[in-house]
């Protein structure tokens, strides 16, 4: 079975971020970009599905500036076996990269891709669904347990209440949450052998995908900073600010 | 302008983040319309038809809607969602599960979790975990978007009387069926919903030691949330998680015991009116929000506190 994995190169997570002081965006000159996370565990949970015999072959893709070329390197150096990288400067919005996707799952014809459930940067939490959507194929979204059995895959999914478990018929999509496994580190020796796999570079315009958007972002801006607060010397003195000065017990 | 909004619920009840996207719409303003997808959900109908502002209740009860399975609940509102100006869902599981499949469906961008109506058509939102707001404005004929229930005020859930009306269509794609599921048991009140919340992060060392943070919610009428930390740590379950990747909380009152304060578990409580950090690490980020902060022991200080409210 063919598994195709998105990641997305985004702001290290532990990188804070500035709005720039014209307020078009995030200032992301020499900041520490990586792998979105839930990418990671994303390429992991292909990884082991390979490890155990499920998957045949690992189809790494992102989409976007030339230097997405690290992440996909990075996955590669972590046991996916080729990459795709739609090269596209403009900033996408995820109609546009789960079109994208379409496009590449339609070439490649895997049976199951795997996604993270949302980047970090946008936070927009879509991208997978609407392949879905676009593929008319099933969705798992937060899982955190995926079993492919057949011709069909279970994903346990994270709901509100709890956990939710629904089968799917493959081909299926998959969006992973923070608890589906704990991704592994790529080893020197893997990220040397890495840099041989196969690369292929595609463009949107190749695809035959319009990236044209409904939407548009007018502004960013930083959200309101807190007021400063003040340190309590004793619990005495907490019940009693929080009863008579901030009034919320 | 008509707005669509897609009713959260379990068949049996209205959950209350219903009420919260009902303020959304009616903040854009124009007829608003309620749509209660499932099986079975004549009570949640006749509840919805009672909403404050909702002019017309759209009934689709189907065994196919039972568990909200996208790929059968997305086509229905799709089809339905297409005569309308906006489509609004929270922002919650269901409602992130489904929606950006309609969108698509739909052909258009969704904007995720707004916050705040600018206008009609423009809209804010977080992004980055919260550490930048981004005005966005949808030029699309209908707009798809999720609300974040902690950026507007529930409207009433009583006081409407709108029309309940039945709809035949029934979607059924076949690529998916509910297995099962495992929900979390809790007396307490629900965590997004809670005017107090008293969260534990890693500083709580183990499970067992939650049992200090429940007497305490217990004596407040809080809900109990956690940090990642203490969810990976096997603490609690991982719905009980407040953050980017977790639950988003807006409490009255946040008390974040032995929590560093991670800017992804900022992300998730940030916008709480009253912050309290009880932490032994005087360093800790938490400090940096938190409106009271209390450098102490957290196993002498929430048994203290415990007495003293």
């Amino acid at each position: 079975m063919k598994v195709l994995v998105a990641v997305k190169r985004v702001v290290d997570y532990n990188v804070k971020v500035r709005v720039k002081a014209d307020n078009s965006g995030v200032d992301l000159a020499n900041v520490k970009m990586s792998m979105n996370p839930f990418c990671e565990i994303a390429v992991e949970e292909a990884v082991r599905l390979k490890e155990k015999g499920v998957a045949t072959e690992i189809v790494v893709v992102s989409i976007g500036p030339s230097t997405a070329q690290e992440q996909l390197r990075t996955a590669l150096a972590l046991g996916a076996d080729r990459a795709i990288l739609v090269e596209s400067a403009e900033d996408l919005t995820s109609l546009a990269v789960a079109k994208l996707l379409k496009a590449v799952v339609d070439k490649e014809q895997p049976q199951l891709v795997i996604l993270g459930k949302q980047a970090i940067d946008s936070d927009n939490n879509q991208t997978g669904q609407m392949l879905a959507a676009l593929s008319g194929y099933g969705q798992g979204t937060f899982a955190s347990k995926v079993e492919v059995s057949g011709d069909s895959v279970a994903v346990t999914r994270e709901i509100d209440g709890g956990a939710q478990t629904v089968s799917l018929k493959l081909p299926a999509i998959v969006t992973t949450d923070l608890r589906l496994n704990e991704p592994r580190y790529a080893s020197l020796p893997n990220i040397m052998k890495a840099k041989k796999k196969p690369l292929e570079v595609l463009t949107p315009d190749a695809l035959g995908v319009s990236t044209a958007s409904t939407n548009k972002t007018l502004k960013v801006e930083a959200p309101a900073a807190r007021s400063a607060g003040i340190k309590v010397k004793s619990v005495a003195e907490l019940v009693e600010k929080l009863k008579n000065e901030a009034k919320v017990l | 302008m008509t707005i669509l909004v897609i009713a959260e619920h379990d068949n049996k009840v209205v959950a209350p983040a219903t009420l919260n996207t009902v303020a959304a719409a009616a903040k854009i303003g124009g007829d608003i319309h309620v749509l209660v997808a499932g099986q079975n959900v004549g009570a949640v109908a006749e509840a919805a038809a009672k909403i404050a502002g909702v002019s017309k209740v759209l009934v689709a009860d189907n065994a196919a809607y039972a568990h909200q399975l996208p790929e059968n609940v997305a086509p229905l509102v799709a089809e339905l969602g297409a005569g309308y100006s906006h489509i609004l869902a929270a922002a919650t599981s269901n409602g992130k599960n489904i929606l950006p499949r309609v969108a698509a469906q739909l052909d258009v961008d969704q904007i995720s979790e707004i916050i705040s109506v600018e206008s009609a058509d423009t809209f804010k939102r977080p992004i980055y975990a919260g550490n930048a707001i981004a005005t966005v404005q949808s030029n699309a004929a209908v707009k798809v978007i999720t609300v974040r229930a902690t950026g507007f005020d529930p409207v009433a859930a009583e006081g409407g009387s709108a029309a309940v009306e039945a709809v035949a269509a029934a979607h059924d794609a076949g690529t998916s069926s509910f297995v099962g599921e495992e929900l979390a048991k809790s007396d307490r009140p629900e965590l997004t919903a809670a005017k107090i919340v008293v969260s534990g992060g890693r500083g709580m060392q183990n499970g067992d030691n939650f049992k200090h943070l429940y007497a305490l919610a217990d004596k407040l009428g809080a809900a109990v949330g956690a940090s990642r930390a203490a969810v990976d740590a096997g603490f609690v379950p991982n719905d009980m998680q407040v953050g980017q990747t977790g639950k988003i909380v807006a409490p009255q009152l946040y008390i974040a015991v032995g929590i560093s304060g991670a800017i992804q578990h900022l992300a998730g409580m940030k916008d709480s009116k009253v912050i309290v950090a009880i932490n032994k690490d005087e360093e800790a980020p938490i400090f940096q929000v938190a409106d009271y902060g209390l450098v102490a022991d957290l196993f002498e200080a929430i048994p203290e506190l415990e007495k003293l409210v």
